[in-house]
């Protein structure tokens, strides 16, 4: 669709914007997400009991939560505009299906946030009470909605789905608006989204109070916190689990080469076994540099197969497999990748002919080339591929995020039990050990969620959206000196942000619960 | 109507349906960019902080009325880019691609305002109270000068073509900051910058409640209207008599003589709004200038600039005009019909947008409830959710 290829560091550049905004935004999301959930569960419970501590946590974890959710805001706004001023080739020709996300999360989800946070947050002696009930619940309500259209919008770049090309104006419409909300793809990245989010926020609830009971401060409302906090979580992190699992059977079907590099598999099979941990290093041996092996692996034998199909013996592709092409366990064929880059070609080469058989007037000459233009499109985005090996996005990046994600994951299940039996039991002079885990687990949380971004996001390169258009033809064309200079204006401002953003959390956190004035 | 509707429709190459459909968004497009204008008003009081506040209790006040205001600001902008980008993306990959530099200028200032009221009083927020401050003057000039500047170009037009795939190719190495060659659209920027300010000492004199800063109020109020009227008409003056660019009898977008003041007599009902509109505004100041403790003056202008905004928008989209032109390529120029989405799309869409009027619903309901008195110093030094 674009005759040049842009710079090389235009592309990167911007990638790095995008990643990095991505990357600060989603340090605040996902604590607002959860942390809702748990202040409306506090305060319903403070509505029902009548019991002062419940309203004391309350507000204490509000002000946490006011204090992490303007940058998320903010953030957020930046990220939004991104997709046009610096993906604008992507905008058009995408907008159409990508847009109406975008504006409904604004109309459902964002007035709906901003408006009741207001009473939320100052509204204490405004309004009643069950107005202020109410308005928490909103306040979750809103960031989960939005949540859920901002994942619709990108499961729809993984997937594809319930749309149309259309060659008179270069770009996809929609022909089918429940089936971009309702794909599989969708649901799983919902779900598994916003469950890890709850865990996150739990792990945060947890180890704040942890740090109280270190202290020998509020030891009563830490215990409650902790109570709370690990019941939600422990439900919340099998949720994620669970959800993990569907989102790899979606993603075996949907995307191959991600599984792939998830697991760093070279050569696929029968009966793959699941890596557990192995180091992912350079081989010369290789077909291309771009590939890793893994060395010193422990494996589940049959395991990766298993997940992905359910049986045990079912055929996974290997990174080798889909550049040489291959027939799914479930009888799909996939041509080699140098035939899909071929049928690319011919796709973008049967829309230029298209448009000027258009203008000619030459009805047979179009009809003929839109059949072409038609049958190829499924590979339209290969067009534009250099090399066969393009397709491979960074191997060990992915396969180490993975498994850390998968790791913390596994730690966390552990950590709430632990946590639900000492907020329990109340030795808090013994086993000291695990508030102290219960606080590493903060940042922890925080990385195991990046890490799943990651995999998600650098796992689906070369393609904005699957298949249909790569990374460098959806870029902006812009001096990269302009996106070098806007990418640091934000590096520098998110990071000073950021540093300011840790120190009044750990300046409120600090002052403990105070007495507050209803 | 529907003879001319159908003749034009053909000239058009389009559906009626999909007429229609265009026509209903960029009628949205147009309220949320009235409802943005007015909501600058909380830009307006920022940029105010300094002049009105001269004590630290005084600035806490100012700052703590805006509070909680400023997020129906910022909603208001996400949703405005996010409703162009779902009915007309080619605007939003033109626009936001194309005049890069003054759009990420835009987005920066805005991201100042969002951290600053939450961290200003805050203990320990790294910067320093004084710094945040100067974030929310940065915000408070600079949002309303851009977006105004940016809202100008929508008549004065851009440098830019688009290729065969509609990729957008700006033709001078300024991305966008173009927009501050042309006086006229400094005029505008003025204008918006100036009305912000306008806007903020009305609702202040709603809810502040202390006599020294509603004198100061009521002297901003005229040092502001008085140059919001003059750039306003000037920018008025030069659209209605300059040229502007539409689509000819040939159906090709091309410079048109005197475009917006043809649009001006050939949509009379629309020119008799905006008409009242601008009268809103005026009697709204003019009275709260005469009497200095009449509240309802930001009810006046509010509903004033609310239309006068939503019909310019209409003056520059509807009637076959090009509300984004290209003044180096006019053939480039966008119009609501080569701009838009699919008709799928703007009809679901337009299932969604019926949710509004609840929107709407709600946030009146729920601030009629938050703001049934004026916010006293007093008052404020007793809360403990103050900003």
């Amino acid at each position: 669709m674009i005759a040049e290829i842009t710079s090389a560091s235009l592309v990167e550049w911007s990638r790095w914007q995008f990643a990095m905004t991505a990357i600060y935004h989603y340090m605040f999301v996902p604590l607002t997400l959860g942390l809702s959930f748990l202040l409306a569960i506090m305060e319903t419970m403070w509505v029902r009991t009548g019991k002062e501590e419940w309203l004391h946590a309350t507000k204490f974890w509000m002000k946490l939560f006011a204090v992490n959710f303007a940058i998320g805001i903010a953030t957020g706004l930046i990220l939004e505009f991104q997709f046009g001023s610096n993906w604008s080739n992507y905008s058009w020709f995408v907008g159409d299906i990508f847009g109406a996300p975008l504006a409904i999360e604004g109309l459902f989800a964002f007035f709906l946030e901003a408006t009741f946070f207001a009473v939320m947050f100052l509204g204490w002696k405004k309004v009643s009470r069950g107005f202020h009930l109410t308005s928490t619940w909103m306040v979750f309500l809103g960031s989960n909605i939005s949540a859920l259209w901002i994942l619709v919008a990108n499961a729809w770049m993984q997937n594809p789905v319930g749309m149309e090309f259309n060659p008179e104006t270069a770009r996809n419409e929609m022909s089918d608006f429940w089936a971009v909300l309702l794909s599989p793809t969708a649901m799983n990245k919902f779900f598994h989204t916003v469950t890890s989010a709850y865990t996150l926020s739990a792990c945060f609830v947890i180890g704040v109070s942890a740090w109280f009971i270190l202290k020998k401060r509020h030891l009563e409302f830490a215990r409650k916190s902790i109570l709370l906090a690990s019941v939600f979580g422990f439900l919340s992190i099998l949720a994620t689990i669970f959800t993990g699992d569907t989102s790899a059977q979606d993603v075996t079907r949907t995307q191959p080469m991600k599984l792939a590099v998830m697991e760093g598999l070279n050569k696929g099979g029968n009966g793959v076994g699941l890596t557990i941990i192995g180091i992912s290093e350079k081989d010369p041996e290789l077909l291309s540099d771009r590939m890793r092996t893994v060395n010193y692996g422990i494996t589940i034998p049959k395991m990766l197969s298993f997940l992905g199909y359910r049986h045990g013996d079912a055929f996974v592709p290997g990174i080798e497999d889909i550049l040489e092409g291959y027939t799914s366990y479930e009888g799909k064929v996939y041509p080699s990748v140098e035939q899909r880059m071929a049928n690319g070609r011919k796709a973008i080469e049967a829309l230029k002919i298209y448009r000027q058989a258009v203008k000619e007037k030459n009805d047979n000459l179009a009809t003929e080339s839109l059949a072409l233009l038609k049958k190829n499109y499924p590979d339209f985005g290969y067009g534009y591929l250099n090399s066969p090996y393009d397709v491979i996005p960074p191997v060990s990046l992915v396969f180490y995020s993975f498994r850390i994600m998968v790791g913390l994951g596994l730690l966390f299940v552990l950590l709430f039990a632990l946590a639900w039996w000492y907020a329990r039991t109340r030795k808090f002079d013994k086993f000291r050990v695990i508030p102290y885990l219960a606080i590493v687990c903060v940042p922890l949380a925080y990385v195991a969620s990046q890490c799943g971004w990651i995999v998600a996001e650098v796992g689906r390169q070369p393609w904005v959206v699957q298949d249909l258009m790569p990374t460098n033809v959806a870029v902006t064309r812009i001096a990269s000196g302009w996106v070098v200079t806007t990418f640091w204006m934000f590096a520098v401002l998110f990071t000073l942000l950021l540093i300011a953003e840790i120190g009044i959390m750990f300046a409120q956190i600090r002052k403990g619960v105070t007495e507050p004035r209803i | 109507m529907e003879f001319y509707l159908l003749q034009y429709c053909r000239l058009l190459q389009v559906d009626h349906t999909l007429y229609l459909l265009q026509h209903y968004w960029w009628i949205l497009i147009s309220v949320l960019a009235g409802a943005l204008v007015f909501l600058l008003f909380v830009q307006g009081g920022q940029s105010l902080l300094y002049t009105l506040g001269k004590t630290k209790e005084e600035r806490d006040l100012i700052v703590n009325t805006l509070g909680h205001k400023w997020e129906l600001t910022f909603t208001t902008l996400v949703v405005f880019g996010g409703a162009f980008f779902a009915s007309f993306p080619l605007f939003y990959s033109t626009s936001f691609g194309g005049a890069y530099v003054v759009w990420m200028l835009i987005l920066f200032c805005f991201v100042f305002q969002a951290v600053s009221f939450e961290y200003r009083s805050k203990p320990r927020n790294f910067l320093g109270a004084r710094t945040y401050e100067v974030f929310l003057m940065i915000n408070g000039f600079a949002g309303p000068l851009l977006l105004g500047a940016v809202v100008a170009t929508f008549f004065t037009g851009s440098p830019f073509r688009l290729g065969p795939n509609q990729e957008v190719e700006w033709l001078t190495p300024w991305r966008g900051l173009d927009a501050l060659f042309v006086f006229t659209n400094y005029m505008l920027a003025f204008a918006v910058f100036f009305l912000a300010r306008v806007t903020a000492c009305l609702y202040f004199r709603i809810v502040i409640d202390n006599e020294a800063i509603t004198q100061r109020i009521h002297k901003q109020l005229l040092y502001n209207a008085v140059p919001f009227v003059i750039t306003f008409l000037v920018f008025l003056g030069i659209v209605l008599t300059g040229e502007g660019y539409g689509i000819s009898t040939e159906g090709k977008i091309v410079p048109m003589a005197y475009k917006y003041w043809y649009n001006f007599i050939g949509m009379p009902v629309n020119s008799l709004i905006f008409f009242i509109g601008v009268l809103l505004v005026l009697y709204g100041i003019v009275r709260a200038l005469m009497q200095p403790y009449w509240r309802k003056g930001i009810w006046f202008e509010g509903i004033g600039v609310l239309l006068t905004v939503i019909t310019l928008f209409i003056m520059a989209g509807f009637n076959g005009t090009s509300f984004y032109p290209s003044y180096t390529d006019p053939s480039s120029s966008l119009t609501i019909y080569n701009a838009s989405s699919s008709q799928y799309t703007l009809e679901a869409m337009s299932w969604v947008s019926l949710i509004i009027p609840i929107v709407i619903f709600y946030i009146w309901y729920v601030w009629r409830n938050m703001t049934r008195r004026p916010i006293s110093a007093e008052e404020l030094e007793k809360s403990d959710t103050k900003y």
